[in-house]
């Protein structure tokens, strides 16, 4: 008696909504790819690019809220459609949270080009692959509906502390024994404190996926 | 869903119309002075269920119940119920406003006057507190002369609810009360319950989804006779734990 095709236009509009969502998250993976190659190879039109990217992230953000808000209005959706408009509407202001940090990142990598490189510059785009691969998963679990690979991800975000962790120590060294990078430490410092926020914006999303799909609302990170 | 006190006690209710089974092992504990919604497809019992708690399924013809049904302790289906007396516990309000053609004021003290009462000035404070109760009384204190078919649907339903208050019930059953009213109306009614179930215990029939969500506190699903899931409404409603009902709540079950 189950009749898939009652709510074939609504079902449909969920879709839609789900496919917007992804194309948000893949637009911000696109925002920490280009990030880092902007800062890999000091190349401005990159950065640029990600500061431009952020504006989609924006439209977005305000599509599909809208889309939301008409779909509560219209449909009045229960269960577990309720949940996945109503956890859409935070995930999605989390990704564009994620989109600004990603800006706030490449601004330090812009300040930073031109100027001779630390040895540690390489711990941030190795820590920028851990967050773009947290974000990877998560996208890859919502459309999976797969609560085993959130919770795998939320594990993840323990490495990506770890790593900044590691990182403020490196700069306080740096700048005790070479003082005159001071200013190219803490920058750098700072593109990590960014990208670690973006995991933790990461990990909130992967909650409201663990609350669209099991209706159950608790704390993943630990 | 374990409820302490229950005002209504259901175990194991098997309800037979001749071959046909239209309730199945239902077991249902009803709390008290709160809003309880049925809700279900066409057929699956919902109504039938209703008419448990005051014996109106009595009135078909070769209808067999088996089960347990308890009102404040007392199996009403005993050989020595009192069923005058149980009919004035219980008060039941129908789909369509059904007002007898008389005046207002005859329509509400009808059933205190079948009960014996007289005196005309009880009858008079009857009528006020009960057209009060419905929020009727203010405006029609001066009209309770007029026909009750002269009123607006709505009215009409308010004052078939104050009928059943007049004989001071413990259990209000609806059964689909506002589907024969427009949009505005169905909330006003929905607030009146708000403000009845501070006295009473209300048992709500409903097709509309919404209508549960909004006016119940507790919400029991019923497909074909069975009871899929009970419990309190904001859970049904967010995070219901069978897929059937599931199914059913979201619009996805035809």
């Amino acid at each position: 008696m189950i009749n898939e095709g009652i709510r074939a236009t609504f079902d449909q509009e969920l879709k839609e909504l789900s496919d917007q969502v992804m194309a948000m998250g893949i637009t911000v993976m696109e925002m920490i790819k280009k990030s880092m190659n902007a800062f890999n190879k000091s190349d401005e039109k990159l950065a640029q690019e990600v500061i431009k990217l952020d504006d989609r992230v924006d439209k977005y953000n305000q599509d599909i809220e809208t889309k939301c808000v008409q779909l509560l209005a219209t449909q009045q959706p229960m269960a577990k459609d309720l949940r996945i408009i109503a956890s859409t509407m935070r995930i999605i202001s989390d990704i564009e949270r994620m989109g600004d940090y990603m800006v706030d990142v490449t601004k330090f990598a812009r300040r930073l080009m031109g100027k001779p490189k630390l040895a540690s510059a390489g711990d941030v785009p190795k820590m920028a692959e851990l967050v773009e691969k947290m974000l990877q998963e998560t996208l890859d679990a919502i459309s999976k509906k797969d609560l085993e690979l959130i919770t795998k991800v939320v594990e993840d975000d323990e490495n990506v502390d770890a790593a900044l962790r590691n990182m403020f120590d490196t700069a306080m060294l740096e700048i005790e024994k070479r003082p005159l990078s001071a200013r190219e430490a803490i920058y750098q410092l700072f593109m990590a404190r960014y990208l670690e926020r973006v995991a933790d914006h990461i990990t909130n999303v992967c909650e409201r996926v663990y609350y669209m799909e099991t209706g159950e609302l608790k704390e993943l990170h630990v | 869903m374990i409820i302490e006190k229950p005002k209504i006690k259901v175990e194991n209710l098997d309800l037979y119309y001749g071959s046909f089974q239209a309730l199945k092992k239902v077991t249902i504990s009803i709390e008290e002075k709160k809003i309880t919604s049925i809700i279900g497809p066409s057929g699956c019992g919902k109504s039938t269920l209703l008419r448990v708690f005051n014996r109106m399924n009595d009135l078909v013809e070769g209808i067999r119940i088996e089960g347990l049904v308890e009102i404040d302790g007392e199996n009403i289906y005993a050989k020595d119920t009192n069923m005058v007396a149980l009919r004035k516990k219980v008060g039941m309000v129908f789909q369509r406003p059904n007002p007898f053609p008389l005046s207002i004021y005859d329509n509400v003290i009808y059933g205190p006057r079948v009960h014996g009462e007289r005196n005309r000035k009880k009858l008079d404070e009857i009528v006020e507190k009960s057209l009060r109760a419905v929020l009727l009384f203010d405006e029609l204190k001066d009209k309770l002369d007029r026909s009750a078919l002269s009123l607006s649907l709505e009215s009409q339903q308010r004052l078939c609810i104050s009928r059943l208050l007049a004989v001071q019930p413990d259990v209000i059953l609806l059964d689909e009360p506002c589907s024969a009213l427009d949009p505005m109306a169905t909330l006003k009614i929905e607030e009146l319950l708000q403000v009845l179930k501070n006295d009473y215990t209300i048992l709500i029939v409903t097709h509309n989804m919404q209508q549960a969500a909004r006016a119940s506190d507790n919400t029991f699903y019923m497909l074909l006779g069975e009871m899929i899931e009970y419990g309190p409404t904001e859970q049904v409603f967010t995070n219901p734990k069978d897929k059937r009902t599931e199914d059913y709540i979201t619009g996805r079950f035809g």
